[in-house]
């Protein structure tokens, strides 16, 4: 276990550098994530046109982990719909609580930066943050527009 | 012993779990404001009463019985001569800090109604201020909070001017476990009598790191924990004073805290059991009592040197390095340093650390308006005890720098 295997360059890079950072306004959907154990917040703001992510962004405080989990998340998830959302977070989930050779991340592409968080359990919820929050801001918009609210713990 | 100079590295090999490796390095433990660790001496006293002495108190006349009850007592008179109260009648057996404060809002606090009012500080843990929270929203009083400076002091002059014939009760932490500040208890208390207001005093940091001299701080309440105490888990005290306990009534029901029981009267037991329902944490009381020996045998003013000139040294070294602020610098503090570094989240920093076998606390300590009155998410957390050592710090210190250059 190598502290570089956590704070891969990818990761380093989006934390610095967040992708799709700010608020969308107006936005279709919205939710507020937090993690109480370390403070993190973040607010997930979403366009969708024809079922699909047209646009995201995220803003909020966080660790280097939650910032660029986010980062790369917002990026990875532009043009998907709810199922194909569902189906790529069940994978990031995988890999980051998962052990064992049997589960190359391939077809994660730039999530996959993310694999060493799984030699750190107590971070995960920092990793998993935003994907929580995603969810709520779908499935409240799935219900009725507007905004939601999701903790981690 | 006390003209010899503190021997850390004696008191180090007291404590088995200091001899741990983290990830092939050596631990640097500096969490024990979160949970300190136990000497030999405690974890021997527990296991020779769990080995020997065992079975419930206050109830069997069989020897088992008697020897646990002896054991029992015994410790609660150990609290006593420690925090030098008037009586043992006065020390209750908890579960925690927090339960012993809980105690006090649920009984005390039942006189309490709408115009009365509740004053604490702005650096309380948590436990010192929910339970006041919840008080309020039952019985009416009112909350009121004493601001704190930028350097984490208490603003006194606020604080007094707070102070009010409508303050019932004034609660306030010894020292703020999120900065280290040691509160001006002295004058607090003085201001409170005047009103004739009660006086609570959250003992958790401050008990195991100075002595504490009931008799001479008068206060009416004083709540501790067992386990930052190097004592085990599960056990706290409250201390109250007699008078006023005399007139609180009796919380949780049960057994032990009764005199008679009948479904037309029950009648309560005297004082403290009224207070005491339950099968209580006898182990645990034996194990805290072996803890206060343990500390006596330092002695708690040469630990109080020892932590000083760690914080002192601990100081310089963060002061160091480029891009780090302490939170909190009162002029007046424990051995607790709380600190932030630009561009590296406190939870990160607490990873990278751990790597290097430092074990700090990074998060919001439970104190939540403190993180918000310095506009920080968290910070990270470094605390001494009576193991702590130079090589600590130093390990700290250098594992910061691991930090900066991991985040460039």
């Amino acid at each position: 276990m190598d502290l570089k295997d956590l704070y891969r360059d990818v990761i380093l890079d989006h934390n610095k550098q967040p992708r799709n950072f700010g608020r969308l306004d107006p936005c279709d959907t919205s939710a507020d994530g937090n993690n109480p154990l370390c403070g993190d917040r973040l607010t997930v703001t979403l366009r969708i046109a024809g079922g699909r992510v047209s646009d995201i962004r995220f803003e909020g405080k966080g660790c280097a982990i939650s910032t660029a989990s986010a980062s790369l998340m917002t990026e990875a998830v532009k043009g998907l719909d709810a199922a194909q959302i569902h189906a790529l977070h069940a994978r990031v989930h995988g890999m980051l609580t998962e052990h064992g050779d049997a589960l190359p991340p391939t077809d994660l592409g730039k999530l996959a930066a993310l694999a060493g968080v799984r030699e750190y359990p107590a971070r995960v919820k920092c990793a998993s943050l935003c994907w929580h929050t995603l969810d709520a801001a779908l499935a409240h918009a799935a219900d009725a527009p507007g905004a939601a609210t999701v903790s981690t713990e | 012993m006390s003209g010899a100079p503190y021997d850390v590295a004696r008191v180090r090999a007291d404590f088995p779990i200091l001899a741990t490796q983290v990830r092939g390095k050596r631990l640097a433990f500096l969490d024990t404001a979160a949970s300190s660790q136990r000497p030999l001496a405690v974890l021997e006293a527990v296991d020779h009463y769990e080995r020997t002495s065992h079975a419930n108190v206050h109830r069997g006349v069989y020897q088992l019985s008697q020897k646990a009850t002896d054991a029992f007592e015994g410790a609660r008179e150990r609290v006593r001569r420690f925090l030098n109260a008037s009586s043992t009648r006065e020390i209750i057996f908890t579960r925690g800090t927090t339960e012993s404060i809980n105690l006090v809002a649920q009984s005390w606090g039942r006189r309490l109604g709408p115009g009365d009012e509740i004053l604490i500080t702005w650096m309380e843990h948590h436990a010192n201020i929910v339970p006041w929270q919840m008080l309020c929203e039952r019985s009416g009083a009112t909350l009121k909070v004493a601001p704190i400076t930028l350097r984490g002091e208490l603003d006194l002059e606020a604080f007094e001017a707070l102070i009010s014939p409508r303050t019932k009760l004034v609660a306030c932490t010894q020292i703020a476990n999120a900065l280290g500040t040691v509160l001006p208890l002295e004058r607090m208390i003085a201001a409170a009598k005047r009103v004739g207001a009660l006086t609570l005093v959250d003992g958790a940091q401050a008990v195991s790191h100075q002595r504490v001299d009931l008799r001479a701080l008068d206060c009416d309440f004083y709540a501790f924990s067992s386990h930052k105490l190097y004592g085990p888990t599960g056990l706290g005290v409250l201390y109250a004073r007699e008078s006023v306990l005399r007139e609180m009534p009796p919380w949780q029901g049960g057994g032990d805290m009764i005199l008679t029981v009948s479904f037309t009267r029950t009648t309560y037991a005297e004082l403290p059991y009224r207070f005491e329902a339950g099968t209580p944490h006898i182990a645990g009381a034996v194990g805290l009592a072996a803890a206060m020996d343990y500390l006596d045998g330092l002695g708690l003013e040469r630990v109080q040197q020892h932590e000083q000139a760690l914080l002192a040294r601990a100081t310089r070294a963060l002061r160091a390095i480029p891009g780090l602020r302490i939170i909190g610098e009162a002029a007046h503090k424990a051995g607790v340093i709380s600190f932030v570094l630009e561009n590296v989240h406190p939870h990160d920093l607490g990873t990278i650390l751990d790597d290097e076998g430092v074990a700090i606390r990074t998060g919001h300590h439970c104190a939540m308006p403190v993180m918000e009155f310095f506009d920080v998410p968290a910070t990270a957390r470094a605390s001494f005890g009576c193991y702590s050592d130079d090589a600590d710090v130093d390990q700290l210190a250098a594992a910061l720098g691991r930090a900066r250059e991991v985040f460039g």
